[in-house]
């Protein structure tokens, strides 16, 4: 299968991985541990007021709680960014992620009780498995979601399946809203949740509530695997496929990729990653609650992967911890920052709709590739700016469809 | 070699689409008797409840498929705006001319109020699209997408600001009696929602089909450039039809507003939803669709949430959102949509 679009691809194809993409594990590693480094060693042994500072303005758990929206963006990013499949139901995963690990990792059915590889004590009844088997099977069952969501619908126009997939976003939270009985079988506790869950078990230690250092790690290491796979991928055949499928759903086609397994692919591959952020997400806040699940979600998500720059994994984190700052830690200290300083009384979160729907607008009206453009999507998207007005409208990302 | 497989294929795929969705047409038919055989007459009052939440949708439908068929734009600020007229009517009525109850001073403020808020939400629209979607308009379809998130944030939080956070209920002045059909229970609302909302429909249509603006809506929803050359002046026409969808949200936030008495930030969020499924239901881009779509989607959601025998509310939005996306699946142009092939 020969997938050539234009002569650059071509060209980026015949290296085998290029140095940007062997060098970036050190950077990624060094930044990982200096943060490491910063918040075990350093903070603690700071002056008060150093340490109060950091507690408003980015705490430890904000910023695994970031990691978390980062590994869920790099997922949206594999298929908003690379395959440019518009998903407005990504919470959908995230949700059944979630409730992956409230199934598994938790006394919540405590008509079973099965053990296996979880430190929690023997005789605690329900099913209580490894966090680190819960990952797998969340992953699983989000990859058997995320096919069978999209093996009916992706045969739609991007408009429909945003619609479509916006459709499931709602219907799966909702089924966990109202699964509490279930002809007589309780699925997910309604709108009580599901809590606590069970805490990770690592090298034979069970981490407590305050032991934020190592959820860190494992939240970077799982975000580290989710940019490998994203690099590793779009450099490969599937890759250069997606970014054909983006640039001409046709043409690509025409090309001979199968359309269907390759947009399956994306979905499966983000679906993954979303069901890998609920796992996580769960264990973050010790629970799962139904109520949390909503639209918002996907759209500070798809917000994410817009802001960054979809389809640059660098983009999409910068874009993600951003935002995710701004919504957990950011706002209201900025905010009190301000007060404080020109002796205001301005409550600040109550701005969070105003201030996110004028970002959204004003990157879209001015910088319409993101903070950190991918190159290919740049020209994409401003192909048309010094149009003459001779052209149609156009495609979903690009020029696809000329009615 | 290939043609004979792949059209057996077709057609055996054809065959299973359809014996599919005559067995889902069945399946609601055989529901629709057992519910109608157990209680005839509270399936009487469901239908009504659903036939006045499907007009409902209908106007706020339109809006969403008047701008999709022009500028191929989901505008999700749709719903939003529907909300702000709701707000809109509910200050006008109970604030600025303090009508409460239902008088002759009161049909004449309502009146007032009914143009009043069209021409409000108009306005807005034109503005939204003048200032956000314009220079979009040649960028690739995610912009202006995700603009129109982005706005309905904005209105969000007008509305936020404007309401507060949470529910507000406000006086009627609409009648609230119902009129006995057959046992069954039909409210004065749902006569006046008909009575509003027919005329202003058969007004949309004059519009569209037999006004020179209309020709121009439609000439541009064809073909931009070749209208342009035609000596049509496209920013104005889009900026007319953003206008009218605006003035049919209005219009459906008055509605909504009297008939059920309240307001909330967020109702433009469900609702628009909905009614943009409706639209997607009957073909998007297609007026009588948009209408057709909604009145179906009220229906079954009036009848899921009414019946003895149903899901009950609690499930409403997943029984919407299923028969969606079952519809798109097996005919992807919506019920009146028209099939479009792909031209390079």
């Amino acid at each position: 299968m020969n997938v050539k679009v234009s002569s650059k691809k071509k060209k980026s194809s015949k290296k085998k991985v290029p140095a940007s993409q062997r060098t970036w594990s050190i950077g990624f590693l060094t930044l990982a541990v200096a943060i490491y480094i910063f918040y075990t060693y350093i903070v603690p042994h700071a002056p008060d007021g150093f340490q109060n500072q950091i507690q408003n303005w980015f705490p430890p758990s904000a910023l695994n709680e970031a990691l978390v929206w980062v590994i869920a963006a790099l997922g949206l990013n594999i298929v908003v960014g690379y395959a440019g499949l518009l998903d407005l139901g990504f919470v959908a995963f995230w949700a059944i992620g979630g409730y992956t690990a409230g199934w598994f990792m938790s006394g919540f059915f405590n008509q079973w009780n099965i053990h296996f590889g979880s430190e929690s004590a023997k005789v605690i009844p329900g099913i209580h498995l490894s966090f680190w088997l819960v990952l797998l099977i969340g992953a699983v069952i989000c990859a058997f979601f995320g096919i069978l969501i999209g093996a009916p619908t992706l045969r739609l126009k991007s408009d429909y399946l945003a619609i479509v997939t916006l459709g499931f976003g709602e219907i799966i939270p909702q089924i966990f809203v109202n699964g509490e009985n279930i002809h007589g079988f309780n699925l997910s506790n309604g709108t009580k949740g599901i809590s606590p869950v069970d805490s990770i078990g690592i090298f034979g230690k069970r981490l407590g509530p305050f032991d934020l250092n190592y959820k860190y790690m494992i939240f970077v290491a799982m975000a580290a695997l989710m940019v490998f796979v994203s690099l590793r991928l779009r450099s490969g055949r599937l890759g250069r496929a997606w970014l054909a499928i983006r640039e001409d759903e046709l043409a690509a086609s025409m090309m001979g990729i199968p359309l269907m397994r390759t947009k399956l692919a994306a979905y499966a591959v983000g679906a993954i990653s979303g069901g890998l952020a609920g796992v996580a997400y769960a264990t973050h806040v010790n629970g799962i609650f139904a109520e949390r699940f909503q639209f918002s979600i996907s759209i500070i998500l798809l917000a994410m992967v817009v802001l960054g720059g979809m389809g640059n994994v660098w983009g999409v984190i910068v874009g993600a911890l951003l935002i995710a700052w701004v919504n957990s830690t950011g706002l209201p200290t900025l905010g009190n920052e301000i007060n404080s300083t020109f002796h205001t009384s301005i409550n600040f979160p109550s701005y969070t709709f105003l201030i996110f729907g004028g970002l959204l607008i004003l990157m879209m009206l001015f910088r319409r590739e993101g903070i950190l453009p991918e190159s290919r999507l740049k020209l994409v998207m401003h192909e048309n700016d010094e149009s003459t007005g001779n052209e149609e409208p156009h495609g979903f990302i690009s020029e696809e469809e000329n009615l | 070699m290939a043609g004979v497989t792949y059209k057996t294929r077709q057609l055996r795929r054809r065959y299973i689409e359809r014996s599919f969705a005559s067995l889902a047409v069945a399946g609601i038919a055989f529901w629709l008797l057992i519910n109608f055989i157990k209680s005839p007459t509270q399936f009487t009052s469901v239908t009504f409840t659903g036939l006045s939440n499907g007009i409902l949708y209908a106007l706020i439908a339109l809006g969403y498929t008047l701008v999709y068929g022009i500028i191929e734009l989901i505008n999700f600020a749709h719903g939003d705006l529907f909300m702000l007229g709701g707000l809109f009517s509910a200050h006008f009525i109970t604030l600025w001319f303090g009508m409460k109850t239902g008088s002759a001073a009161g049909w004449g403020v309502l009146l007032l109020c009914l143009f009043a808020v069209m021409a409000f939400c108009a306005t807005i629209n034109v503005g939204i699209e003048r200032f956000a979607y314009r220079k979009l308009r040649r960028a690739p379809k995610l912009a202006p997408l995700i603009t129109a998130v982005g706005m309905s944030f904005i209105i969000q939080f007008v509305g936020l600001r404007w309401n507060g956070s949470g529910q507000k209920t406000w006086p009627s002045l609409l009648p609230s009696g119902n009129l006995s059909v057959f046992g069954a229970r039909l409210p004065y609302t749902t006569i006046i929602s008909f009575a509003v909302t027919i005329p202003v429909l058969l007004a949309l249509t004059y519009i569209v089909t037999k006004t020179k603006q209309g020709k121009a809506m439609r000439a541009t929803a064809q073909d931009q450039d070749a209208s342009r050359l035609m000596g049509i002046n496209v920013d104005r026409t889009i900026s007319f039809t953003f206008g009218l969808g605006g003035a049919l949200a209005g219009a459906a936030g008055l509605l909504f507003e009297q008939t059920r008495g309240l307001t909330s930030y967020n109702l433009g969020y469900q609702l628009g939803l909905i009614a943009f499924t409706a639209a997607v239901m009957g073909g998007i881009g297609n007026l009588q669709g948009a209408v057709l779509g909604a009145i179906i989607i009220g229906l079954i959601q009036g009848l899921n949430d009414g019946l003895p025998i149903g899901l009950g509310q609690q499930w409403s939005n997943s029984v919407v959102f299923s028969i969606l996306i079952l519809l798109m699946v097996f005919k992807p142009t919506g019920l009146l949509g028209k099939p479009m092939t792909e031209k390079v």
